[in-house]
């Protein structure tokens, strides 16, 4: 598709300063991987005839407004009704500018549905406020992060669990809702290795603002050998340590009614813990996962994300006991 | 013909009609006045006035609700409010906006000025038409209650299961059954307003002579006909499943929670269109007078409403582009979405050409009219871009959508009723608002406007969600938040002018019949006009009937004054002396067809009796059964919700063997509620 | 003094809002209940439309159609219904004629048909409710008793509606004059029973 750069320069001012922005990640206009890219390429000639007209328009009313008021000599205008050329004219051309849009738009709409080739298969499950990632085919489950290899597209099957979500890494693909009883599907892959962020965009209940996803594209050795760790089971926390310690509580204070840990608990109300210590975000990637975040999530999780369906059953944690479970969960790996 | 002068109330002897079954309560009648005389009103100038003063309160809520957001928002991970509160404030500002502030607006402006525009002397049925604004009014009131009684609707605007099926707690049954009473206020007004356009129309006035402003509300009307029984049917469903637990929204049992977004994007969609054209009928109306030459285009500009009418049925699923409808309905959904924008742009052609060439002065009803053409032309290219369904898939439930509403409904249909507003103020009001404080307000609101939603563009571009209570740092959207933010507030401050303009000009002023120098029958009548409009019913030759009383035309087809402006035109067997109460505009004085069973008697031995329909309390008692049914209902208490349902037959039934006119008010002109002393015309 | 000139008489003809000469020829009250009779097929077709999408989606093992529905009853109520609309025409027939007497004859039995049509219904709904079906069970029971739920509401209005102008005629209220009104109900009742035939087709014949 080719690019007026010149005329996206000039017809688009708050393109401009989008694109200027200072670290946007989540922006929709920088594509890191061939689906946005696509997208993009589709709307950038649109965002340019679109400013073209808008400038058109704009300018005439400008002209009109100074040419024409009223003088205190200018005679009573002549009392036009209509000019029946003109007013087909200005059907028919917007008529044919929307078909150049509608043409290129429907073909990309059915590019994109293709389901691709050699994707790896992840079935995503969006929960209120966080999201599940089922490697179906590999046997991995894990949550908020999306993992996925550099040069191989991602097939999605999207569900819910609960509410209506949606789905969206901007800087790679599009959005799509997960709606409970139906499978949506996408796919999309990514340019090179990074994180790329997103967000939850339909309001899904009070904490919907706290529910972000984050995909990780990784090279094809790296992705593997995160699967075979994935794969494997639960870490035994060294006897006599804080993680002991941990696991204890976690069994206690009926962290394992929730969540699953392979071989310790079966939970499914919250993400699977098997590996948590592999992530990099926790509790709806709203939380780098750190020590000190693990202590503020702790400590209050329903003051932390509102709403959120972690209740910790009985008096809230004393301060050694996070210090435990947090020693735990590190040894999640 | 003649204006009979109106006996002395104290010479009558007000008997208590027989035939009202409820004695004890004395049937208010044409010579009531005071706050019980407004309660019981059926004369549509005045419930004009009731709904839009009423919605402009609920604008300044909306208003409210909007700056307690943009303070949220205005930084990153702010804790202005809380995640609960801003989902209720959130979801209160669309609902307000969109059903207690445009489309009462709208009613209200179509309430005054239809039948005035047509040449009538009310609407089809004045009781129906004052049980509107009470619905209306006990809608609002209900919803609003709910910030009271637990807490307000918190899931949306538009509300998607299964999210609002299973919120806990009453917040979702107040939004509900309130959209329900406002529905009933909207249907009721729709067929009342259709029926009077169709039905009412003075001699001569055709359909494509009617002002423009006539025709964009007749097809809203239509919209709305159609529509409120789609989302009555949704609703229902969604308080059944609430109520009930009836299984319409239950994924559990096989439902598909896309069905709640089908039945409200299909009513939705012309909702749209419903907001969006009695603002073009309005700036069609504006932009003539002061370019001083015809609306460019009648025809066209009448179809292309039309057009859009009718189109919009068929685009509702755009609204659902990322739900995973499949690429061959998603194609047809985006190429119709596109194509509705044909009859659109056709608009903004015509109220160009309507400039081209005129001789344009500008005060602030042009402003606004002009800030009309201009935001929504970038509001509706906006929404053009979200017709290419891949961009959309970026674009949808970011702030980008965001900026695209409210440059359609803020650039849009507020800035268009503002210029209403200030255009027939002197009408309505008997005053003229301040110009220079108008073009403060106007230029504030404009540059306000653009501060505050401009931004958004960028901000959803950039990757933010609506609908979110809080943002991190660290994704670019900061500053454009803060600046927006500021934006709102200069917006509150333009909205502050327009209320000092109304409160400094609050003593009646003589502004005339036409300080415009318009050309629609409305400016024929005085300012503010008599209960009963016309002193007669006018004979309409044409199109801009008033125009064409005032002007002719020259050789070059430049406007050129009468001497005399023309009156009523006279028809055959009628001739008549010129006569009339002093000052009257149309000294010819005719007999209309239909004035007279046995037409063109002379004038003096014949006595026309115009009668207005009496006042009646029936319509706001009636209205007060739905909130009681409603607050049953939510709370299941079963004795009250039937209660009210007693409630409402009973007012029913009274209501319908109540005559129209109470006998007190027959045969005699109905009283001069404006105090207005007329004199008889001498024989 | 005001009671002495009557508001229809003679040479005085009133201008009220209710009757002048109209644009179209027709009264308002009828341009109205037509406009009010096409927002109500929007109300009914998105029930139908509700009822149509869940058809055959009902989780299997629940009260499907075929367990509850007794075609030969329900054709019998419908054929009842159809009838009222006979005798509706007959009324409107006989008020135009100023036969008052066949006038109410006709207008109760159009009231009576009307009842027995949504007290069938209503026993209907018994049965179904004691074989198991009721609102809660599954789609099919949710949207089937919404759908004629409405639909039966919107009969008896009706027969409130016919009943009132009985009551109005047998006090001597309901002159040929006022065969409009007799004329507006009964388009009202046309359209419920057409509503019933399509609902009927759709919903009980067409498996």
């Amino acid at each position: 598709m080719r690019r007026n750069r010149r005329l996206a320069a000039f017809s688009s001012l708050f393109l401009l300063l989008a694109a200027c922005a200072e670290n946007a990640p989540q922006d929709t206009l920088e594509p890191k991987g061939p689906v946005a890219r696509q997208i993009d390429n589709l709307i950038d000639p649109v965002f340019a005839v679109a400013g073209v007209v808008l400038v058109l328009v704009l300018g005439l009313v400008l002209v009109a407004i100074v040419k024409f008021r009223a003088k205190p000599d200018s005679p009573e205008p002549e009392q036009i009704h209509g000019n029946t050329r003109l007013e087909v004219g200005w059907t028919l051309a917007p008529a044919l500018i929307l078909l150049a849009v509608a043409v290129p738009t429907i073909a990309t709409i059915f590019d994109l549905a293709k389901k691709p080739d050699n994707a790896v298969n992840i079935t995503v499950i969006g929960h209120q406020f966080w999201w599940e990632y089922r490697y179906d085919d590999l046997g991995v489950v894990t949550a908020n992060e999306l993992r996925m290899p550099v040069g191989r597209p991602v097939q999605l099957t999207l569900n819910s669990d609960d509410v209506i979500h949606s789905f969206w890494i901007a800087p790679l693909a599009g959005k799509q809702d997960v709606v409970p009883g139906r499978n949506n599907t996408m796919s999309f892959s990514a340019d090179a290795p990074g994180e790329y962020l997103g967000q939850c965009t339909e309001f899904c209940g009070a904490s919907h603002a706290n529910m972000r996803a984050k995909a990780i594209a990784m090279l094809p050795a790296d992705f593997d050998a995160w699967v075979a760790g994935q794969r494997a089971g639960a870490v035994a926390a060294a006897p006599g340590t804080a993680g002991e310690a941990g696991s204890l509580l976690f069994a206690q204070k009926g962290c394992g009614g929730c969540h699953t840990v392979a071989g310790v608990s079966e939970g499914v109300l919250g993400p699977n813990l098997t590996h948590f210590a592999t992530r990099t975000s926790f509790a709806g990637s709203i939380f780098d996962n750190n020590d000190a975040n693990l202590r503020r999530w702790l400590r209050d999780p329903q003051g932390e994300k509102p709403g959120n369906k972690m209740i910790i059953p009985g008096p809230p944690l004393t301060p050694d006991e996070i210090t435990e479970l947090i020693a735990y969960l590190n040894t999640l790996r | 013909m003649a204006i009979v002068t109106p006996q002395r109330p104290e010479a009558l002897a007000p008997e208590q009609p027989l035939n009202t079954p409820v004695r004890f309560l004395r049937r208010p009648t044409g010579y009531t006045k005071g706050l019980w005389g407004w309660m019981t009103t059926v004369d549509h100038k005045k419930i004009g006035i009731m709904y839009s003063a009423t919605a402009f309160i609920f604008f300044l809520i909306g208003g409210l609700e909007a700056l307690l957001l943009r303070l949220q928002l205005g930084g990153p991970d702010n804790t202005f409010l809380r995640a609960d509160t801003y989902n209720q404030v959130f979801t209160m500002h669309g609902t307000t906006m969109i059903f207690l502030v445009i489309m009462p607006l709208s009613a209200g402006l179509a309430n005054y000025l239809l039948p005035i525009m047509i040449g009538a002397r009310d609407v089809a049925f004045p009781r129906i038409n004052a049980f509107g604004y009470w619905v209306f009014l006990a809608g609002g009131l209900f919803m609003y209650s709910s910030f009271f009684l637990g807490g307000a609707p918190n899931g949306g605007w538009f509300g998607y299961v299964p999210l609002t099926r299973n919120l806990p707690g009453h917040n979702i049954d107040y939004w509900v059954f309130g959209l329900q009473i406002l529905g009933i206020a909207s249907l009721t007004g729709a067929i009342n307003l259709i029926v009077t356009v169709i039905n009412m129309r003075a001699p001569g006035m055709s359909l494509m002579r009617m002002p423009i402003f006539v025709w964009m509300s007749l097809v809203a009307q239509f919209l709305l006909l159609f529509a409120i029984p789609v989302i009555t049917v949704a609703l229902f469903l969604l308080s059944f499943d609430r109520l009930f637990s009836t299984n319409f929204f239950n994924v559990a049992a096989g439902s598909d929670p896309l069905l709640w977004q089908h039945l409200f994007w299909m009513f939705g969609h012309p909702e749209v269109y419903i907001l969006i054209l009695p603002a073009m009928g309005i700036v069609s109306e504006v932009l003539p007078v002061f370019s001083r030459k015809p609306l460019f285009g009648y025809q066209v500009m009448v179809f292309s409403g039309i057009a859009i009418g009718f189109m919009g049925w068929g685009v509702w699923a755009h609204h659902m582009f990322a739900t995973g409808l499949g690429p061959v309905a998603v194609s047809a959904f985006s190429a119709s979405t596109m194509f509705i924008a044909v009859p659109t742009g056709v608009k903004i052609f015509n109220w160009i050409s309507t400039l081209w060439k005129g001789k344009l002065t500008f005060p602030t009803p042009m402003l606004f009219a002009i800030g009309f053409v201009t935001m929504f032309t970038i509001g509706g290219l906006s929404g053009v871009t979200h017709g290419v369904v891949p961009a959309d898939t970026q674009q949808t439930d970011t702030y980008y959508i965001v900026a695209h509403f409210h440059y359609v409904l803020f650039g849009g249909s507020m800035f268009g009723l503002f210029s209403g507003a200030y255009y027939w103020y002197p009408k309505f009001a008997g005053r003229m608002l301040d110009e220079r404080l108008g073009k403060i307000h106007f230029w504030l609101m404009f540059i306000g406007f653009n501060m505050t939603f401009g931004p958004f563009h960028i901000l959803g571009l950039q990757g933010m969600p609506r609908r979110v209570y809080t943002y991190p740092e660290g994704r670019g959207w900061d500053v454009w938040n803060l600046v927006s933010t500021i934006g709102s507030f200069v917006i509150a401050l333009s909205i502050l002018v327009f209320i000092i303009n109304m409160w400094k000009n609050r003593k009646p002023q003589e502004v005339g019949d036409d300080p415009w120098d318009a050309r629609t029958l409305e400016w024929t009548i005085p300012s503010p006009p008599p209960e009963y409009n016309f002193k007669e019913i006018p004979l309409v030759t044409s199109r801009d009937e008033l125009w064409h009383r005032k002007y002719t035309e020259d050789e070059d087809g430049r406007s050129v004054r009468r001497e005399v402006t023309l009156g009523q035109p006279h028809m055959a067997g009628t001739e008549v002396e010129p006569t009339g109460p002093e000052g009257s505009e149309s000294p010819d004085h005719v007999q209309a067809p239909g004035d007279h069973a046995d037409g063109g008697e002379e004038n003096g031995e014949h006595e026309e009796h115009i009668h207005m329909p009496s006042p009646s309390y029936w319509p706001l008692v009636t209205a007060i059964g739905l909130p009681i049914v409603s607050y049953g209902m939510i709370y299941k208490t079963w004795a009250v919700a039937i209660m009210g349902g007693v409630w409402i037959f009973g007012s029913l039934y009274a209501w319908a063997l109540e005559p129209a006119t109470a006998p007190e008010d027959t045969p005699v002109h109905g009283p001069d509620t404006s105090g207005e002393d007329l004199e008889a015309v001498p024989a | 003094m005001s009671t002495t000139v009557t508001a229809s008489s003679g040479s005085h003809t009133e201008i009220d809002p209710g009757h002048p000469p109209t644009s179209t020829g027709l009264t308002n009250e009828k341009v109205a209940m037509w406009s009010f009779l096409g927002s109500e097929c929007l109300l009914f077709g998105a029930l139908i439309s509700t009822y149509l999408l869940f058809k055959g989606q009902s989780l299997p093992g629940t009260i499907q159609p075929v367990d509850v529905f007794d075609i030969p009853y329900t054709s019998v109520s419908s054929f009842v219904l159809l009838m009222s609309s006979l005798t509706m025409v007959l009324a409107l027939a006989a008020i135009q004629r100023g036969d008052q007497r066949l006038t109410r004859v006709w207008l109760l039995t159009t009231a009576l048909l009307g009842a027995s049509f949504v007290a069938g219904q209503a026993y209907e709904f018994t049965v179904f409710v004691r074989e198991g079906m009721n609102l809660r069970v599954n789609l099919f029971s949710s949207s089937f008793f919404v759908l004629t739920g409405f639909h039966g509401a919107h009969v008896t209005i009706g027969v409130l509606m016919l009943l009132s102008l009985y009551s109005l005629s047998m006090r001597g209220k309901l002159p040929p004059s006022k065969a409009e009104t007799v004329e507006l109900v009964g388009l009202y009742w046309h359209f419920v029973d057409v509503v019933w035939i399509v609902i009927f087709t759709l919903i009980y014949l067409i498996p």
